[in-house]
């Protein structure tokens, strides 16, 4: 009756594009220099909105606002791997992710600024409600993809959460049943070192996030969040596999929130200076940039043109969002349930 | 017309729903291959496979968000809590989520769910597997609450809620799962949710009850003149059928297994006392389980509202 191993586990890492812009050749994933422009633009783009976010917050124009810097790496790639008619259920730090899909600009401002109508996901996608209570989200993903599989839409669910949701149930009870109906599900951890001020190392005894995965019978692998080359192509991998039957994959963006939890939070209460600038060296747009220049694809020009266009882009959304009428204090009520209820319609007489 | 009992009435009604509509699938814990721990899913599972009445792993929180997931996708999942005592866990994704879908996306996504649970004392079974929480759920704008009483309303009422574009939490009795048998059509009838129904008219008394205390009010009245109704449906409630009927008899009791203090019967209290208070001839009085913690089966007696401390109300009620 011998003692032996009866399942042991190897938990991967990728990492395509270093820190001075050097990509491993053997590990470049397919994507044109036409699709790496459109990825560099979309990052910027994205980083253009979140200052602008930060800045209509600190002049009162915003409500809290939960900042995607350091993060766009882990959102773009990640989204690039996705089609439109794919599902995806996010938190409330994936701006990336929604304007990489196309999703309007104003309306995240919008909603931003207090008014669900910025929630309305126009119907050419199947962005869903993104969700504020930590982890919740993640088997409304698995039943979403329970659905397809019933139906039998060849279509990928990506769901998107931080370290911090690792911990919850929600986390546990969405993961094991996916490994149990081999769901088309990719599950996206950005693992930005912190859940507001409580620090990765306090949220698990786990040497990693992804090695998680393997108890509950699927893949877990975790990628240089910073590095747009290495999350694309393990999104795109758990998105095809998704697609062909092959079950569920947990993908640990390991990368790192460069700015305060929210505009409510102030980080050097918890947290160096130090860590913070070392973390800067890794900027996901920058080794892009170096890429990029290096291939030819970057020039000053190039850089001023990408610029210019994301400013003007949310620049007009900023507009158009200040042009939205308020929303009719009677809309309170039109939405509860398909139809009103008798009591609501005597109390919307009292507005 | 087949004598059905509420077990059988509320399978038939899955089993017609899921034949007419190929999007309503049915989750939870052991209801596949077993048919459901008071065997109300039996047959299901041979009838339409693993894909439509799924046996989950053990998993409030995760049956719930999983059904919200398919309910924003496009099915109509009815989902099993195994006892009311052990929906807790799922009560985060109920008021988190079910109940917010639609007004979160301006109408974009709705959660077409029914959450279907056995509720109250009645199995003689431990902790938990007794409790009668429904004002927890009367509290979540967003979400019904039905009860029914019988194996007709069972019926007529699960199917609406299975139509119904929003969730709904549907409370079923166990002590009344197997306690009476009606007739009960096959074919296709809905009660409509939102609706209460006058069970028996009277001219001294309006008694108002739901799910399992409705029998015992039946025989409590036995010597009174009262009009008895059922609420079958919590919420949204039908404050008219309550208002014409008090407006009539001038006293007003509720009767429910849930504790007094801030169970429904405050809130339907409270709707009388401020909208029909001018027509009451004596106090609203509450007959209800006590502010404890539900006890386990050797004093749940104690604790229930019996037919004995019914009639003492309302003798106490018709000295005014
Ligand atoms: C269930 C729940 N508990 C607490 C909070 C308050 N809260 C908001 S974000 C957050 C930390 C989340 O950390 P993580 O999951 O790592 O995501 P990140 O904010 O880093 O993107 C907390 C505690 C919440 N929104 N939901
Ligand atoms: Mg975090």
């Amino acid at each position: 009756m011998p003692e032996r191993i009866i399942e042991s586990f190897n938990v991967r890492y990728l990492s395509v594009l270093d820190e001075k812009g050097d990509a491993d050749e053997s590990l470049m994933p397919s994507l044109s220099d036409e699709d790496i422009k459109r990825i560099y633009e979309l990052l910027i783009l994205s980083r253009t909105f979140d200052h602008h976010a930060l800045s209509l917050q600190r002049e009162g124009r915003m409500g809290t606002y939960a900042s995607i810097l350091g993060q766009e790496a882990s959102q773009i790639g990640s989204a690039y791997a996705l089609e439109k008619s794919d599902w995806i259920f996010p938190s409330f730090r994936e701006m990336g992710v929604y304007i990489a899909m196309g999703y309007p600009i104003d309306m995240l401002l919008q909603y931003w600024s207090g008014d669900e109508r910025g929630m309305k996901t126009p119907d050419d996608l199947n962005i869903f409600s993104l969700s504020v209570p930590v982890g919740t989200q993640i088997p409304h993903a698995v039943g979403a993809a329970m659905a397809a599989k019933y139906k039998g839409d060849k279509i990928a669910v990506a769901c998107y959460f931080g370290d911090g949701g690792t911990s919850k149930g929600d986390f546990h009870e969405g993961f094991n049943m996916a490994g149990v109906v081999k769901l088309p599900v990719v599950f996206i951890c950005q693992n930005n070192q912190w859940a507001i001020s409580v620090s990765r190392d306090k949220q698990t005894a786990s040497k990693t996030l992804a090695q998680k995965a393997f108890a509950y019978g699927f893949e877990g692998v975790q990628v240089d969040g910073n590095d747009i080359f290495a999350v694309y192509k393990a999104a795109k991998e758990a998105v095809e596999k998704a697609r062909s039957g092959g079950g569920p994959t947990f993908i640990e963006c390991f990368t790192y929130r460069m700015s305060d939890h929210t505009t409510a939070d102030d980080a050097t209460r918890y947290r160096t200076k130090e860590d913070v600038e070392t973390w800067a060296q890794k900027d996901p747009i920058l080794r892009l940039r170096l890429f990029m220049e290096r291939k030819g694809l970057w020039t000053e020009q190039y850089e001023k043109e990408v610029e210019e266009n994301a400013k003007a882009v949310v620049d007009e959304a900023v507009k158009n969002e200040e042009a939205i009428e308020r929303p009719d204090p009677k809309d309170m009520f039109r939405y509860t349930y398909e139809t009103l209820m008798p009591r609501q319609i005597r109390e919307m007489r009292e507005l | 017309m087949p004598k059905l009992n509420m077990v059988q009435a509320i399978n038939l009604a899955l089993k017609e729903e899921m034949q007419r509509d190929s999007s309503v699938v049915i989750l939870g814990e052991d209801v596949g291959k077993d048919g459901g721990v008071f065997r109300v899913t039996e047959g299901l599972w041979e009838e339409f496979g693993s894909e439509r009445v799924i046996d989950t792993p053990l998993a409030e929180s995760g049956i719930i968000g999983a059904a919200i997931g398919m309910a924003v996708y496009g099915l109509k999942p009815i989902a099993e809590i195994q006892f009311m005592g052990f929906i807790y866990p799922a009560i985060d994704q109920i008021f988190s989520h079910a109940s917010r879908v639609r007004n979160r996306s301006r109408g974009r996504f709705t959660c077409p769910l029914v959450i279907r649970t056995p509720y109250g004392v009645g199995i003689k079974a431990p902790d938990l597997h007794s409790e009668s929480t429904e004002a927890l759920f009367c509290q979540m704008p967003g979400v019904k609450v039905v009860v029914p009483s019988s194996p007709y309303n069972a019926k007529g009422l699960l199917v609406s809620a299975i139509r119904d574009p929003d969730p709904v939490i549907f409370l079923e009795s166990t002590r009344l799962y197997r306690l009476i048998k009606e007739d009960v059509p096959k074919d296709e009838y809905t009660i409509p949710l939102g609706e209460a129904r006058v069970i028996q008219e009277g001219k001294d008394i309006t008694v108002i009850a739901w799910g399992s205390m409705l029998h015992r009010v039946l025989q409590a009245v036995e010597e009174f003149d009262a009009e008895v109704i059922d609420m079958m449906t919590l919420s949204p409630f039908d404050e008219e059928t309550i208002f014409k009927s008090v407006k009539k008899t001038g006293r007003a009791v509720i009767v429910h297994e849930a504790p007094k203090t801030c169970g429904f019967g405050a809130e339907l209290s409270a709707t009388i006392a401020e909208d029909a208070m001018l027509y009451l001839k004596a106090p609203i009085v509450r007959v209800t389980g006590y502010d404890v913690v539900m006890p386990l089966p050797k004093l749940e007696d104690y604790y229930m509202p019996t037919v004995e401390r019914i009639k003492q109300d309302l003798e106490e009620v018709m000295k005014y």
